[in-house]
Order: structure tokens, then C-alpha cells, then sequence
């Protein structure tokens, strides 16, 4: 058992292969924003020094490979990113040092300072992603870097791999209530101390406050969850749950654009309100969807004229509001003039078929608005429409060749076309943009909206009615509407939608939104919630932190104590003794102090003439076990015990 | 004077309670076991710089509004807190139970084997510190382990033990935790011994060396480990339960030699007991009887290990 100091500084084998592992776990979490061509390399270097140095003769790695590897890593940062700086080069560059740093670990303080290292590269990959799965994973790296630092204490001993694990395991175990009370009670920052929260390159695709058709295309394929709704009442049918996020009203011949409308919401009459929840995703844009049509902007928003609810901010973390909308309303029952001439307006020179059509229905109908909608949505069903998600594309005349020729697109070519057909025609109308339709979580009681329920419909204002929505994608396919957009796409319903899978999603749904609410979601409001059932009305700073100075200190004097307590050493003879001590008391004979048990029990024995014999063959018993053995046999002492508990002094009778 | 009498208790108190923290600590008897009155804890420097680390991933992390991040920041500051119960946890309870010395002269180095004893609980990577030496073990749970420190000695005479310092940074290296050990035992050294010199007045140098084993029958007696297996006694072994060894006694042809403080020849001190040591250390090579004549006592005329230990000690001894 003797250790030189030059053998004690080095990393043993089983140590330096778990921090290959640790390394390479890190690698792993990073790879998914890393560009494929850096990561692969990265982990071959690894590999190869894993192979050459897991003997127990391990070579160390000259400076000029060392040097010029490094200088490689950031020219590849550099000519992939264009800058060393910023979230994803400056994950990629501590990723990449990492593995370089695997070269140059011969000592064990080498091997600590990469363990030390990796800890913090691990937390940079929940940078980019923090849903369930991601973060444990990057947890899970905990593993193999707690077992790589234990590895590493001289003369720890080497075990099987999964005993190395049992400790760190173990570890990470007994300090959830900990790391638990740190979690809940950490003061968070109102304002960030640096840079923006995140940066927007990253940002997940949202809806866009303009709208060219064709460019849902990416959100309607994109099955992640954008919105989750849970209802204080029962929710509303599949065809009334239209989520509104932008209302467009500017049309240059190819796009829909948002008109900054300044000025009060427009007047709304509504007969009754839904009131509602939304846990919305971080999405990149600056509008807070809502069902129909909301009547008040949460904390943080403001209702815009059209009522949309737009944030100052774009949505870059989830985020929680309540609702209350009208299903059923009449929105701006007055148009002013400057209003209708901007729900009229259309850009000269475009889509001659498409005036043509709109003309002819005029001179057919006149004013009557409503038949004009009805005859739109008649040539909508019955003209040969196919709702497709990869429409051929459209050329300058884009709506006279959708409604004449090509005759196939979705939501955003029918609702374009048909505002287009509606102003042509002298009708008010204006795109509004969000998500129609959702899955209803039975198991949870919560609306589930992808951001593949992505929807565009249109609104024409109607004498008498105000606006009224129009969707002309229900008159094409009538199951878009009721069934969702996956569904109305056509083909067979995917696997994972059919019978148990379904159950499986649902609940693995749930448990996603348990950890958006319960972890990812938790900021001041959340912590502020948690306290005032504890009579906590305002919790700020300082509170937060005597809260959670003193959670702390009492969970780990808790375990101090475990730690120290030691526990006595148990004396069955003297419990027993004991026990026959207080029997005799009850008869009035009580041991004195300064009186050793063979006296004390003749005391007893002449005091009590009927059990005298008894007494003395405990006596006799007692002082052979106790001062006769060193260590009497236990099942000697059992039987002492035995013979103690039969033991009943009856008083003299006299 | 009554200041002194107020103090005293509380002198008295912070020796019983801080033992290792009194300079004029008096040596323990052993078994000396560990526990949380002299066990101390402190961060490692890794453990600092890991602080400092874990506090960077809390700004970072509060500072993107990262909760996940937050979580495994929480998390791995809550297992280093953890972590210094458990480096605790790996001295307490720990015992040294005896310390066995070798025999070492002026000079050399002498062996100690420190046996120590888990009571119950494991002691995973220890390190041990004794006048510069260090040495890393493990302790079980049950069975005693022995530690080998080797001393430098200087000169003859008895030596007392040196400081022990017991430490363990197990499990993360994030915590130190040490405890120093005073066992209150005694060495001895045998003197140096001398080069080269003259014979022994009166002694024949080559006469041990010719015969070493001696050739006259004396008996048989058990087989002892290390035997010359040309004298097991085959025959005799075939009807006993056990092998049987013939021994030969050592002729006892010669005069013992005389070794005597006076006739060494020499007038410093110590070199005269180098030349003695030197002398002791021959004759009990050679296989002869020898006496040792020192001031005021004398050895002998016998032969044999123990008596060789007597002299050397005797040696050792003088002032």
C-alpha cells in the first residue's frame, strides 16, 4: 500500500476512461447544434486518444499536435459561424477545448480541471435546449463526471463500472431536497445582467406578422407543441376553437401585411365570455394568441385596435397568461371611412380574372354582402379546389392562377384569395392569421395546439354584423376544420395517432407540460405563488434569500446530524438488569447509589423471603455474565432476559 | 492568581474538546479513534475554485432566465455540500489500533507498520502523512489494515513518534478533512555500525564462516518454516504426525569472544560503539558465543537473536 508521489499524480486507467466518457456524453448533448463536420472530428480525436492512452503507460501529446489543434478549433468556429462569440460559437468552442483538453491529462489535477470544465459545458447545452428529455440527459452526464472525480482520489478503490456509478447515483439522490430548495428559492433576476435573454438565432419559427402563401409550409409540418389552453369551463366545440394572433389587412399582389393601427380596440358587443389559460412557447414573434376574439390584454400585452394581443418583446420564453374571450359578438358594428377605404384596398394592376369575377357578382347582387361571401365559398366547394401542402407555384397574377388553373393550396392560398375575391367585390375584408383547431388531452383536460394547426382565415364586415369570420378552407375540405390540419392533408393516419400510441402521447404530453409549468416556467410570479399560501404576500429579494439561507441550513444540519449520529452501543444484560430494578422498585426496593447489584439483589432476596431462591440464581446469573465473560454469548444473555421478564416479585404478605 | 483559577477550567475545556489544536498535546495510548471533536474540514483549493465555478454557472444561468440550467446548478452545489459529509464520514470512526516498528540502525530507515481498523465502516482513499512521507490506503469495513511508513533516523537511542496526520479529500476533492495523531509510542535505533576495522581481540574471523551450520547431532525437534530440506528427517518423519528436523548444535570448539568497551582500541564513544556494534554484529553472523563488557553491565557469554537484540539495545542505550 505505499504510493510514491510521481505514481499518485497520475490519472489511473478507469479514471481517464471515465473522463473520456464524461467528455464524450458532453459532446454528445452539443451535437445538436454543432455543424456535423466539426462534431464528428471532435469525436474522433477523442476516440483516438481514448485508444492510445487507456493503458496504464499513458503517452502524453507533444505541444505541436496540441497547438495546432486548437488553432484549427477556432478557425472552424470562425468559418462556420463567421465569430467566436455569441451562444452557439461559444458552446461549440468550450465543446470543442473540452475534447482538446482529454490530450493533456497526464496529472490528476489535468483530470480535475477538465471534470470541472465539462460541469460547466454540460449546463451550456440546456442553453439550447431545456425540455424534459434534453435536461436529463445533461444530468445524466453527472454520472460518469462525479465517478471520474472520485476515480481520481489517490487510493480510492477501483470497483466494477456500475460501482464506480453507485456513489455519484447515490449522491445525486440525497441532495434532491436540496438542490430542490435552492431551486424553488434562488431570487431570480428581473432584468438580465448582460446581453438579451436569448438570442433570436435560435429562436423557434412562430407565426410571422406577414403572410406570402406558401410560407406556412414549414409550420404546418412542425408537430412541437406551440400553445397549451386549459379551459375554466368546458371547452368549445372543434369548429369554434379559432386562435387569432394577427389580423392583416395591407395587400401588395403578393403579400399580407400587418397595418400598425394606432388608436383604442374597435368597439366590441359580446353576449357571453370564456375565460381561459394559455401556456404559450417561446415562438419569435410578438403577438400572444387568443381565442377569438379577447376582450382585455393580460399583464405585459396590449390589445391592439383589431384586437390582437401584441407584447413589446418577441416570446422568447414560455409563458403563461390568463384569458377571457367572446365566442360570440358583433365586432365593430360601425365602420368608420378610413377603415372601410383600408379593408377595400387592393394594389392596381393585378389579377385581372379575379376583378373581372368580383364585378360580375357585384353587378348580380348589389349591396347583398352576405351572398357575395356565399357565392365565394359555392365556387370554393364546387370548383375543382384540392387542399394540398405542396401547391405548384404562383407566378405575378398569383390569385387569377390559383382560382383558374392551378386550383391547389391550403389555408393561406384560400384565405388570400377569397379577401382578394371579397375586396374586388366592394366587401370589407381582411386576412387574420393563428392556429385553428388543437388536441383535446382527455387525460389532463387541456387543449393541445400545435404549431401544425398553423391557420389563416379570412373576415368580412358585414352590415349589421360587423366582422364576421370566413373560413374558406372549410369549404374545400370541411375536415380541416373539424379534424386538423395533419388529418386534411390526406393519406392514412400516422402510426403514433392511432389507438394506445395515442394514450402514450397524451400522457407523455402531460408530463412535458408538467415540466414546462413546474421547471421551465418558474419564474417570480411562480415563486411569489408558492409563498403566499404561508401568509408571504410580497416575497422580494431579501426575503427570498433568508428563506432560502434558512432552508438550507436546516436540510443540511439535518443531515450533519445523521452524519454524527452515532448510535449507542446497545446492552441487553443492562436493559435487562434495568428492567428488574424497576420491578423491585415497585415493591419498594430501590437500588441506593453507592449499591453494587449483588448487594442490592440480597437486599431484595431477604426483603422478599417467597422469591428469595429465585433471586439468588439471577444474582449468581448476573454476576457470572457481567463480570465473569469478557463477552458472554448473546443467547446467554437472551435467556437472562427471558429468565428477568418470567420474573414476578410478589410483596410479603403480612 | 485568580485570573489563572478562572481560566484553568476553560484551558482544560478547549484541550478535551480541541485537542489537536494544543502545541504541548500530550501523546494519546492507543487505540486512538477518530471522531468529529478531532476531525477537522476544510474546502481543498479545488473545492474553492469549483465555488467560484458554480457561482458563474448561477449567474449565467439566472442571468438567461435558464431554470434547467439553474437546476443542475442547484443540484451539483447540493452534492458538493453533500460531498463534505461524506469526506467526513470517511475518517470518523477510523482507529489505529497498534504500530509495529522494525529494527533499523543510525542512518537507515526505520519501518513502521501502522495497523489501523474500520469499526464498521469503510475508509475509502486515505492519505497519511508522517514526517514527509506520504501514503495512500484504504481502510475496510472489518478486517484490520496494515500501512508501512518508513522513518529516517539519525542517531541511536530511543525516538519517539512523530506526528501522524490522517486527511482524505474523498469523495470529489472538493473537502479536506484531516486529523492529527500523537500514539504515544517509542523506537528504538541501533547504533551505526562501523565500516571496516580490526577482529575482535582473540577471535578468529574466518572460524564462524567455515562451518555455519554446526554438524553435531542434538536432536529433532518440528519442522519450522525455512528449513534446509536436506535436514527433514524423512524416516522419523514417515511414523510422526508432523515432519521432523535433525539439528545440529554449533561444536562449541571455540572460546566465546569477549567483546569489551575497554579493548576496542578506540578512545571516541561513539565510535567505540560503532566498533562494538560492528563487533555484536559479526559474531552473531558467524554463529558465535560472545559476551558484551560494557561500563557497569555485561552480556552474556550466550549467542542466539534475543541475545543479539540485549546487545544492540545495550549499545543503543548508553548515554
Amino acid at each position: 500500500m505505499k504510493f510514491g508521489r510521481a505514481a499518485r499524480s497520475t490519472v489511473t486507467p478507469r479514471a481517464f476512461t471515465l473522463l473520456c466518457i464524461t467528455v464524450g456524453w458532453t459532446l454528445l448533448m452539443h451535437a445538436g447544434h454543432m455543424p456535423a463536420w466539426l462534431s464528428m472530428p471532435l469525436a474522433l480525436v477523442l476516440l483516438a486518444r481514448w485508444v492510445q492512452g487507456r493503458g496504464r503507460q499513458r503517452p502524453g501529446i507533444a505541444l505541436w499536435i496540441k497547438l495546432p489543434l486548437v488553432a484549427l478549433l477556432v478557425v472552424a468556429i470562425i468559418s462556420a459561424y463567421g465569430t467566436l462569440f455569441g451562444r452557439s460559437p461559444g458552446a461549440t468552442l468550450a465543446a470543442g477545448l473540452l475534447v482538446l483538453k482529454v490530450l493533456e491529462s497526464d496529472t490528476r489535477r489535468d483530470g480535475r480541471s477538465a471534470i470541472a470544465f465539462a460541469f460547466f459545458t454540460l449546463m451550456s447545452a440546456l442553453l439550447f435546449d431545456q425540455g424534459l428529455i434534453g435536461s436529463l440527459l445533461v444530468g445524466l452526464g453527472l454520472l460518469p463526471a462525479l465517478a471520474t472525480l472520485r476515480a481520481l482520489q489517490p487510493g480510492a478503490p477501483v470497483g466494477s463500472p456500475r460501482r464506480e456509478l453507485l456513489l455519484p447515483a447515490v449522491m445525486l439522490l440525497i441532495s434532491a431536497p436540496l438542490a430542490l430548495t435552492g431551486f424553488l428559492f434562488v431570487p431570480r433576476l428581473s432584468t438580465p445582467l448582460w446581453g438579451g435573454a436569448s438570442g433570436p438565432e435560435q429562436a423557434p419559427t412562430g407565426l410571422a406578422d406577414h403572410m406570402t402563401p406558401g410560407n406556412f409550409t414549414q409550420l404546418l409540418v412542425d408537430d412541437s407543441p406551440a400553445l397549451r389552453v386549459a379551459f375554466d369551463g368546458p371547452p368549445p366545440p372543434n369548429k369554434e376553437r379559432y386562435f387569432r394572433a394577427y389580423v392583416m389587412q395591407r395587400y401588395d399582389g403578393r403579400s399580407w401585411a400587418v397595418v400598425p393601427a394606432r388608436g383604442l380596440p374597435a368597439a366590441i358587443q359580446a353576449s357571453n365570455s370564456i375565460a381561459y389559460r394559455i401556456d404559450l412557447e417561446p415562438n419569435a414573434s410578438r403577438v400572444l394568441p387568443a381565442l377569438d376574439v379577447p376582450l382585455e390584454a393580460p399583464p405585459g400585452a396590449h390589445l391592439s385596435r383589431d384586437h390582437e394581443l401584441l407584447v413589446a418583446k418577441p416570446v422568447d420564453s414560455r409563458r403563461s397568461y390568463r384569458m377571457h374571450s367572446a365566442l360570440h359578438y358583433r365586432l365593430e358594428p360601425r365602420l368608420g371611412q378610413r377603415e372601410r377605404r383600408r379593408d377595400l384596398q387592393l394594389p392596381r394592376g393585378y389579377n385581372p380574372r379575379t376583378h373581372a369575377l368580383a364585378d360580375a357578382w357585384r353587378t348580380r347582387y348589389g349591396s347583398d354582402h352576405a351572398a357575395i361571401v356565399n357565392a365565394a365559398l359555392k365556387l370554393f366547394h364546387d370548383g375543382g379546389f384540392v387542399y394540398t401542402l405542396s401547391p405548384p407555384p404562383l407566378g405575378r397574377n398569383s390569385i387569377d392562377e390559383f382560382l383558374f388553373s392551378t386550383k391547389q393550396g391550403f389555408c393561406e392560398h384560400y384565405s388570400s384569395s377569397f379577401t382578394v375575391l371579397m375586396r374586388a367585390a366592394g366587401v370589407p375584408a381582411r386576412v387574420v392569421t393563428g392556429y385553428q383547431g388543437g388536441y383535446w388531452n382527455d387525460f389532463a383536460s387541456y387543449l393541445l395546439v400545435r404549431n401544425s394547426d398553423a391557420h389563416a382565415w379570412s373576415e368580412v364586415w358585414l352590415a349589421g354584423q360587423g366582422w364576421v369570420r370566413v373560413d374558406p378552407t372549410a369549404a374545400v375540405r370541411p375536415d380541416r376544420v373539424s379534424l386538423g390540419a395533419a388529418a386534411a392533408a390526406g393519406g392514412d393516419l400516422p402510426w403514433y395517432q392511432a389507438g394506445w400510441a395515442r394514450v402514450v402521447r397524451d400522457q407523455w404530453d402531460l408530463v412535458n407540460r408538467l415540466w414546462n409549468r413546474g421547471v421551465v416556467g418558474f419564474d417570480t410570479l411562480r415563486q411569489q405563488a408558492l409563498l403566499t399560501p404561508f401568509g408571504v404576500r410580497h416575497a422580494d429579494w431579501g426575503t427570498l434569500a433568508m428563506i432560502l439561507a434558512l432552508g438550507c441550513t436546516l436540510l443540511l444540519a439535518l443531515a450533519g446530524a445523521l452524519t454524527l449520529w452515532r448510535r449507542p452501543p446497545r446492552d441487553p444484560l443492562a436493559a435487562a438488569q434495568r428492567r428488574l430494578q424497576r420491578r423491585l422498585a415497585r415493591l419498594g426496593i430501590v437500588r441506593g447509589a453507592s449499591e453494587g447489584p449483588r448487594d442490592y439483589l440480597q437486599r431484595a432476596a431477604r426483603a422478599l423471603p417467597d422469591c428469595a431462591g429465585q433471586l439468588q440464581a439471577l444474582s449468581a446469573r448476573y454476576l457470572w455474565l457481567r463480570y465473569g465473560e469478557s463477552a458472554p454469548a448473546r443467547q446467554y444473555v437472551r435467556d437472562y432476559a427471558q429468565r428477568v421478564r418470567e420474573f414476578r416479585p410478589r410483596a410479603v404478605a403480612r | 492568581m485568580a485570573l489563572q483559577r478562572l481560566f484553568a477550567p476553560l484551558v482544560l475545556r478547549a484541550e478535551r474538546r480541541l485537542p489537536a489544536l494544543t502545541r504541548m498535546k500530550p501523546a494519546e495510548a492507543l487505540p486512538i479513534t477518530l471522531h468529529r471533536r478531532r476531525i477537522y474540514i476544510v474546502p481543498s483549493a479545488y473545492g474553492i475554485a469549483f465555488a467560484i465555478l458554480l457561482l458563474v454557472m448561477l449567474l449565467g444561468s439566472l442571468n438567461y432566465g435558464n431554470n434547467a440550467a439553474l437546476l443542475l446548478t442547484c443540484l451539483l452545489a447540493a452534492v458538493s455540500a453533500n460531498s463534505m459529509l461524506v469526506t467526513f464520514r470517511t475518517l470518523d470512526r477510523l482507529s489505529l489500533d497498534a504500530i509495529h516498528a522494525g529494527t533499523a540502525r543510525a542512518g537507515e530507515r526505520l519501518e513502521l507498520r501502522l495497523v489501523f481498523q474500520g469499526n464498521g465502516r469503510e475508509h475509502p482513499a486515505l492519505q497519511l502523512e508522517c514526517s514527509g512521507h506520504e501514503a495512500g490506503f484504504a481502510v475496510g469495513a472489518t478486517l484490520p489494515t496494515e500501512v508501512v511508513v518508513p522513518i529516517a533516523t539519525h542517531r541511536r537511542g530511543w525516538i519517539s513518534m512523530p506526528r501522524l496526520r490522517v486527511l482524505s479529500r474523498y469523495p470529489f476533492g472538493w473537502f479536506r478533512a484531516w486529523s492529527w495523531l500523537a500514539p504515544g509510542a517509542r523506537m528504538l535505533v541501533y547504533p551505526r555500525m562501523e565500516a571496516a576495522g580490526p577482529p575482535p581481540p582473540g577471535a578468529d574471523p574466518l572460524d564462524g564462516r567455515r562451518r555455519p551450520q554446526g554438524d553435531e547431532w542434538a536432536g529433532l525437534r518440528d519442522y519450522r518454516h525455512g528449513d534446509p530440506r536436506r535436514h527433514i528427517a524423512w524416516k522419523a518423519s514417515a511414523h510422526a504426525e508432523s515432519l521432523r528436523v535433525k539439528q545440529f548444535d554449533q561444536p562449541d570448539s571455540t572460546a566465546p569472544w569477549r567483546l569489551d568497551w575497554f579493548d576496542s582500541g578506540l578512545a571516541a564513544h561513539e565510535a567505540r560503539i560503532a566498533r562494538l556494534a560492528r563487533w555484536v554484529h559479526e559474531a552473531h553472523a558467524g554463529g558465535h558465543v560472545w559476551s558484551l563488557h560494557l561500563p557497569g553491565a555485561s552480556h552474556g557469554p550466550a549467542r542466539g537473536t534475543a541475545h543479539f537484540h540485549a546487545c544492540m539495545r545495550a549499545l543503543a542505550e548508553l548515554p
